[in-house]
């Protein structure tokens, strides 16, 4: 009925059709597709960020790597604050993680030689359960409240360093062990920035992740079908204070340097703006917005002192134009390609 | 009643500040019995089940269930216990489908519990959970999205979801409000349907009429205080039930 008036209206019998439903329908629930194109319509989006980062390790610049290692870092912290933000938990303390991490490493690299393999993944885990310690009192608090809570401690660690002088007090701790060469450290951060989106991705689409999200949206009824919510929020916390503790634990090894900086304001706030321009409640779209942000703060540094208006005002631009985030708006328009298909 | 009841109230307290709102509550409740829970407009009746169900701590008194203590327990700790309740204001997760909505609950130690773990795939578990709520599985309803359901399902969805923790004890804090007679009148079934089962349930309602057909006894609150219990007809010919309903001169 519904073709019928369709040929009656066009000649050439042809209709434009959505082609995410079908595909979507196919490869949900009867699992099979089709073509080679269907296939591709779904693979594109998670093949894009692989390809991406790998063309564009090979293709850039020595400078430009660097600038992709500090852009996948700060991706990283905006991956495990978009985490503990779908949890219920607004952290403006990124730094607690990234810092703990790199005195982690630093640490057990400077006083007991330590080489980087071995002092990276210990920082991962035991910077994530300190950072988890640390935080596990406040997580009744909700809110602003426990945000101003993650705000304090990097803080106040910072000072801690600096009054008793211990890990290096201001000097810091210099002349750590290195990574083996640039393309160890370069593929290293890009393996483990892949890993964390797609793994982290699924378990928050999973029913795990769903419990999760709902403790975001309504605790008491998580907490009314008998699942502990502390349990839970201690668990993402660790989750996520892990990937921060990660990517401080890396940093260490490529500055080979470890010192009060690593408390610095800007690993907190940088991971929110990235996860506000990209689009909250994907990790991709946190992870977006860190590779648009920190190039870009890259590029202004030729300005100089207007540099900060200037990115000032594109946080502003974009968050007006595209409230929902960058990525939700692709994935909306990538939903709603349509093509032109004969009508029988 | 049997000799041991399956819920028992004593000397329960509350008080908000300066408000008493549940003052010296006595009242138990017998496996398999319907109990419902009568009383005007904060007259202690959703707080009593906060007590009961752990979000809200007593000033003073004790709860206990099956003979435990479980006065004071955090709320995830009571529901592993068998005891599920409703809540009055239904909030569900309205960007999800109805049926992900179900995914919490049947995340929970209990069902894991009682199950053993084996109970096959979520979302096919409480797809059939719905459809014995009411949510026509021809229809598609339950894969709508929460914003997008009338009332009478969001209070069906609430009463699915604590169904399917498998309770013993199941609280209902105003399940029939807001809903229309015929939506009334098709719950009511299902709430016959689980006394069948065996379950023990409190139900909270402003709706007498129906709740009158189904209720074993009725116990009356005002000020947080119990002024009458009994059947319905007792309860509605005691003196002090009328005067806290209609006001003094009745």
């Amino acid at each position: 009925m519904w073709n019928a008036e369709l040929n009656s209206r066009s000649p050439e019998k042809k209709r434009k059709e959505r082609i995410d439903r079908g595909i979507k329908v196919r490869s949900s629930d009867v699992f099979a597709l089709s073509s080679w194109r269907e296939m591709l319509y779904l693979s594109t989006p998670r093949l894009l960020p692989i390809v991406g980062l790998l063309i564009l390790s090979i293709a850039l610049s020595h400078y430009w790597q660097r600038v992709l290692l500090s852009v996948s870092v700060f991706a990283l912290l905006a991956i495990s604050w978009d985490i503990l933000a779908q949890s219920g938990m607004i952290s403006l303390g990124q730094a607690l993680f990234f810092g703990t991490g790199a005195y982690f490493a630093g640490n057990m690299n400077h006083y007991f030689g330590w080489p980087p393999y071995v002092t990276i993944p210990l920082a991962t885990i035991f910077g994530g359960l300190l950072c988890t310690l640390f935080l596990v009192p406040v997580l009744r608090l909700r809110g602003i409240y426990f945000s101003m809570v993650t705000l304090v401690l990097p803080l106040m660690l910072v000072r801690i360093i600096e009054a008793t002088r211990i890990f290096g007090g201001t000097e810091g701790l210099s002349g750590l062990g290195p990574l083996p060469n640039r393309w160890v450290e370069l593929y290293l951060i890009i393996a483990v920035l892949l890993a964390a989106l797609f793994g982290f991705r699924r378990l928050m689409n999973s029913d795990y992740g769903l419990v999760l999200k709902g403790i975001n949206d309504n605790d008491r009824s998580v907490m009314n079908a008998g699942i502990n919510i502390y349990w839970f929020k201690t668990q993402a916390l660790f989750i996520a204070s892990a990937i921060g503790a990660f990517a401080g634990a890396f940093m260490t090894h490529v500055y080979m340097f470890v010192g009060m900086p690593v408390f610095a304001l800007d690993y907190s706030i940088l991971p929110i703006a990235a996860a506000v321009v990209g689009g909250m409640g994907t990790l991709a779209g946190s992870m977006l917005g860190a590779f648009i942000l920190v190039p870009l703060s890259e590029i202004l540094r030729g300005i100089g002192g207007l540099r900060i208006v200037f990115y000032g005002l594109f946080l502003v631009v974009f968050t007006v134009a595209v409230p929902e985030g960058i990525f939700h708006y692709i994935q909306r328009k990538y939903h709603q390609f349509e093509r032109w298909v004969e009508v029988e | 009643m049997s000799p041991s009841p399956l819920l028992k109230v004593s000397g329960l307290y509350k008080n908000f500040g300066g408000v008493q709102a549940i003052d010296d509550l006595n009242f138990e409740i017998a496996e398999g019995e319907l109990l419902g829970m009568i009383g005007p407009n904060g007259s202690g009746k959703t707080t009593a089940v906060n007590l009961i169900t752990g979000f809200v701590k007593p000033t003073e008194g004790e709860i206990s269930y099956r003979g435990k203590a479980i006065t004071g327990w955090p709320p995830y700790k009571i529901v592993r216990l068998g005891i599920a309740r409703t809540f009055q204001m239904v909030k569900p997760f309205y960007q999800l489908p109805a049926y992900k909505n179900m995914i919490i609950p049947l995340y929970s130690p209990r069902v894991k519990q009682i199950t053993g773990g084996k109970f096959g795939d979520r979302d096919a578990v409480a797809l059939d959970l719905l459809e014995e709520v009411g949510f026509e599985r021809d229809a598609f309803v339950a894969y709508k999205a929460a914003s997008v359901l009338p009332q009478g399902y969001l209070k069906r969805l609430e009463l699915a979801k604590a169904i399917a923790l498998q309770p013993d004890l199941v609280i209902l804090d105003e399940l029939f409000s807001g809903l229309s007679l015929a939506e009334v009148a098709s719950i009511v079934p299902i709430i016959e349907k689980l006394r069948q089962q065996g379950k023990t349930i409190i139900m909270i309602e402003h709706r007498l009429k129906e709740l009158f057909r189904i209720a074993d006894r009725v116990i009356v609150l005002n000020y947080g205080k119990k002024i009458a219990e009994g059947n319905s007809n007792d309860v509605m010919d005691n003196a002090a039930v009328k005067k806290a309903y209609l006001g003094a001169e009745a």
